[in-house]
């Protein structure tokens, strides 16, 4: 204690003269803010304006919806498997198509969601990836579960994120 | 006896056992697809070569015939390395299937993969293309491309079905599965192929899809369709029952059981027409009650008939524990000697394998426990005559449907003063009841069925009703059921308002001022070891998983 004590008393005595009148600091913080005035800006002012992530943001997860209108994932569950929050729940039915099976329900429970990318990770048929949307608001729990309507987005749409996936994953 | 040595370990085997059986017997397993312990060798995988000192080359173990002295080596380099390359030669026409197959997860072949092969394709060609999703049968579905040719199907079908209808057809790597012309694969066991198929090619259609392995818990069961009681796995997504596959018993089933019993024995636990609260018919409707309700309502009714206008019906798909305490609720409670059960009998139904004529799961048990006519008491055929006489005025039915035993009774039904009936699901006997209790479904409950053998056998519960918690009734978990909340849609699947048939007559007795101390069903199954001869000493942790014969000696039937 009494060592801490000297150290502050040894310390008071350190400061200079100019230190102590005070005013060249002043001058000297308040210049920092004047350059930073005049630099470019970082903020926005959302929500008029948005926040474009990079193709490495990981959003909300979405299925990948083929050209042909038909979702790409196939149902193996594996998502739902990984996702250590357990958000995912994938029920599976048969289809005439070539890939025999499909969800029938496909749903991500977005409260529980922690956004970590393993579904997409896991994924064998690039058919879950992150996208850019962050806005996820709701009022009550059921609106925070996403279903087929709400998950599906068309692939155009997610170009850049598959590109992003397929040169570093 | 002749001693072998495989992997440095001296072990001693019966003549005539292969390499293989030999190492099975003391828990060393040897990687295998074709070959099946309960099928003829067929040794056409390749998989099981294994190193044999003083042996020019690798031997197949599934075919070898162990001898003394023989020394085998199961993970040595050249064994390794052999194993890798018949790996690799099976995965050269495999398609990338698992994602869409249902067999992932139990696939032998996929835990060969990560096992025993180098985890890299060197086949960069295109692969064979063979027909997908042929419907080989009402049951199973084959996909050519994922079948590795092991003709364990085959086998079964010749051996074990005793009705050949599938062969290969073409040679080489165009070599696939068929049935015969003309012939279906619908053997009354055709769907044991898809258990013993070691990958994906052989699929369930019933089950098709419906849900991955690992989402699934299981329980040991006994399967309900007939009086052999195979020894089944319940496999339960979200409280509902989604496949009943065969579990090994040796003295009972092997490893087997019939299509009728695999897909005609779990639906109705979670069909639509559960009832799922006692209902009390009040002015000719029917009114959904508590359960106290019902049962201070039933006392006051049962109560109004003498002892010989009433009469109680037992079940033969209900337990031992229930109808141990149906019987003493008839002959104690009501003073009623007028019990029996209602057999269910078909001898088309029967055949050399495993099924039996009789329908029921424990008409065995339910006689062996007390549920007959005593003291001039009235068995079935003497309920329904004085049924249709008047005499009886009051009936009670456990578990069953007396109008598929008798429908002529369907207007006498109406006459009764009294119908009471126990039921897990809405039958025809529901519409003229004035008193509806749910039972619960052997599904949903413990107990012991007694089997044609004279083989007591356990159930457990697989799905849970209100009164039951998955954890905390030491239920089976899955993950799903682990971590689930009331606020995940996947864990909350439907739970019924069910008890057993013994929990509701104990409770129904206090009403009579009768107290039984029983907690569980093992308290009652504790109190019928006591009571009954044949089961003397026996109790549910001797039962175990694979059952035990009743003691016949002292008392003959």
């Amino acid at each position: 204690m009494t060592q801490i004590n000297n150290s502050l008393k040894k310390r008071k005595k350190d400061l200079t003269f100019w230190q102590r009148i005070y005013i060249p600091e002043i001058i000297k913080g308040l210049s920092l803010t004047m350059k930073n005035m005049l630099r470019p800006k970082f903020t926005m002012e959302y929500p008029e304006e948005k926040f474009i992530p990079p193709a490495s943001y990981r959003g909300r997860p979405v299925l990948v919806m083929e050209r042909s209108g038909d979702e790409r994932c196939v149902a193996c569950g594996l998502c739902s498997r990984v996702c250590p929050a357990l958000a995912i729940e994938v029920q599976a039915a048969e289809t005439e198509r070539e890939k025999e099976r499909y969800p029938e329900k496909f749903e991500i429970n977005m409260l529980r969601c922690i956004f970590c990318g393993l579904c997409e990770e896991v994924c064998p048929e690039e058919a879950i990836v992150m996208s850019k949307d962050y806005e996820l608001a709701f009022t009550n729990r059921d609106d925070a579960i996403y279903g087929k309507d709400k998950l599906l987005v068309p692939v155009d749409q997610l170009q850049d994120r598959i590109e992003f996936l397929r040169k570093y994953k | 006896m002749p001693k072998i040595t495989i992997d440095g370990k001296e072990l001693e085997f019966k003549q005539g056992q292969t390499i293989i059986q030999a190492a099975a017997d003391y828990g060393i397993d040897i990687p295998h697809f074709c070959y099946h312990p309960k099928l003829s060798i067929s040794g056409n995988c390749r998989i099981c070569l294994v190193e044999v000192e003083r042996m020019p080359k690798l031997v197949i173990a599934c075919a070898t015939l162990a001898s003394d002295g023989m020394v085998v080596h199961t993970n040595s380099e050249k064994t390794i390395a052999a194993r890798n390359a018949v790996m690799e030669f099976i995965l050269i026409n495999h398609p990338l299937d698992c994602p869409i197959c249902d067999e992932a997860g139990e696939c032998k072949l996929q835990d060969y993969a990560y096992q025993h092969s180098t985890g890299e394709s060197r086949f960069v060609e295109e692969k064979v293309h063979k027909d997908k999703r042929v419907q080989l049968g009402p049951h199973v579905m084959f996909d050519g491309e994922r079948c590795i040719s092991c003709s364990r199907c085959i086998r079964f079908c010749d051996e074990i079905a005793k009705d050949s209808e599938l062969t290969f057809v073409q040679r080489g790597d165009r070599v696939t599965i068929t049935t015969f012309p003309g012939e279906q694969l619908d053997n009354p066991y055709s769907m044991n192929v898809v258990d013993i198929c070691p990958v994906g090619a052989l699929t369930n259609s019933d089950f098709r899809f419906k849900a991955r392995v690992w989402d699934m818990s299981l329980t040991n069961s006994i399967c309900t369709g007939c009086s052999r009681g195979c020894n089944i796995e319940i496999w339960v997504r979200n409280n509902e029952i989604l496949r009943l596959t065969p579990r090994h018993n040796e003295e009972v089933n092997s490893y087997w059981m019939c299509d009728h019993g695999r897909l005609n024995t779990f639906k109705f636990v979670n069909a639509s027409d559960r009832i799922d609260c006692p209902q009390l018919r009040l002015n000719g409707s029917l009114k959904k009650v508590e359960w106290d309700e019902a049962f201070s309502f039933l006392s006051n009714k049962l109560k109004q008939f003498s002892k010989n206008e009433i009469a109680v019906i037992g079940s033969a798909y209900s337990t031992c524990e229930d109808n141990y305490i149906v019987s003493k609720f008839a002959k104690n409670t009501l003073g009623t000697y007028n019990v029996d059960f209602i057999r269910h009998i078909d001898p088309s139904f029967a055949d050399d394998i495993l099924r039996t004529e009789d329908l029921t799961p424990n008409s065995r048990g339910a006689e062996l426990v007390g549920v007959f006519p005593e003291k001039n008491g009235l068995d079935l055929n003497g309920i329904v005559r004085s049924i249709k006489d008047g005499k009886i005025k009051a009936l009670y039915l456990i578990e069953d449907d007396i109008l598929s035993f008798d429908p002529i009774l369907e207007e006498y039904l109406k006459k009764l003063e009294l119908f009471v009936i126990h039921t897990s699901n809405y039958n025809r006997s529901c519409d003229y009841a004035d008193v509806i209790l749910p039972a619960a479904t052997y599904a949903e409950k413990n107990g012991t069925f007694v089997n044609i053998q004279g083989r007591v056998q356990r159930i457990r519960p697989a799905v849970a009703t209100t009164e039951l918690d998955r954890s905390l009734d030491g239920m089976s978990l899955s993950r799903l059921d682990k971590f689930g909340t009331s606020f995940d849609r996947w864990a909350q699947g439907k739970k019924y308002d069910a008890k057993s048939t013994w929990k509701i007559l104990t409770n129904l007795s206090s009403y009579f001022g009768q107290k039984y101390k029983y907690q569980s069903s093992e308290d009652v199954f504790m109190d019928i070891t006591r009571n009954i001869s044949e089961f003397n000493g026996l109790d549910y942790e001797s039962i175990g998983l694979l059952g035990k014969e009743l003691s016949f000696d002292k008392v003959k039937i």
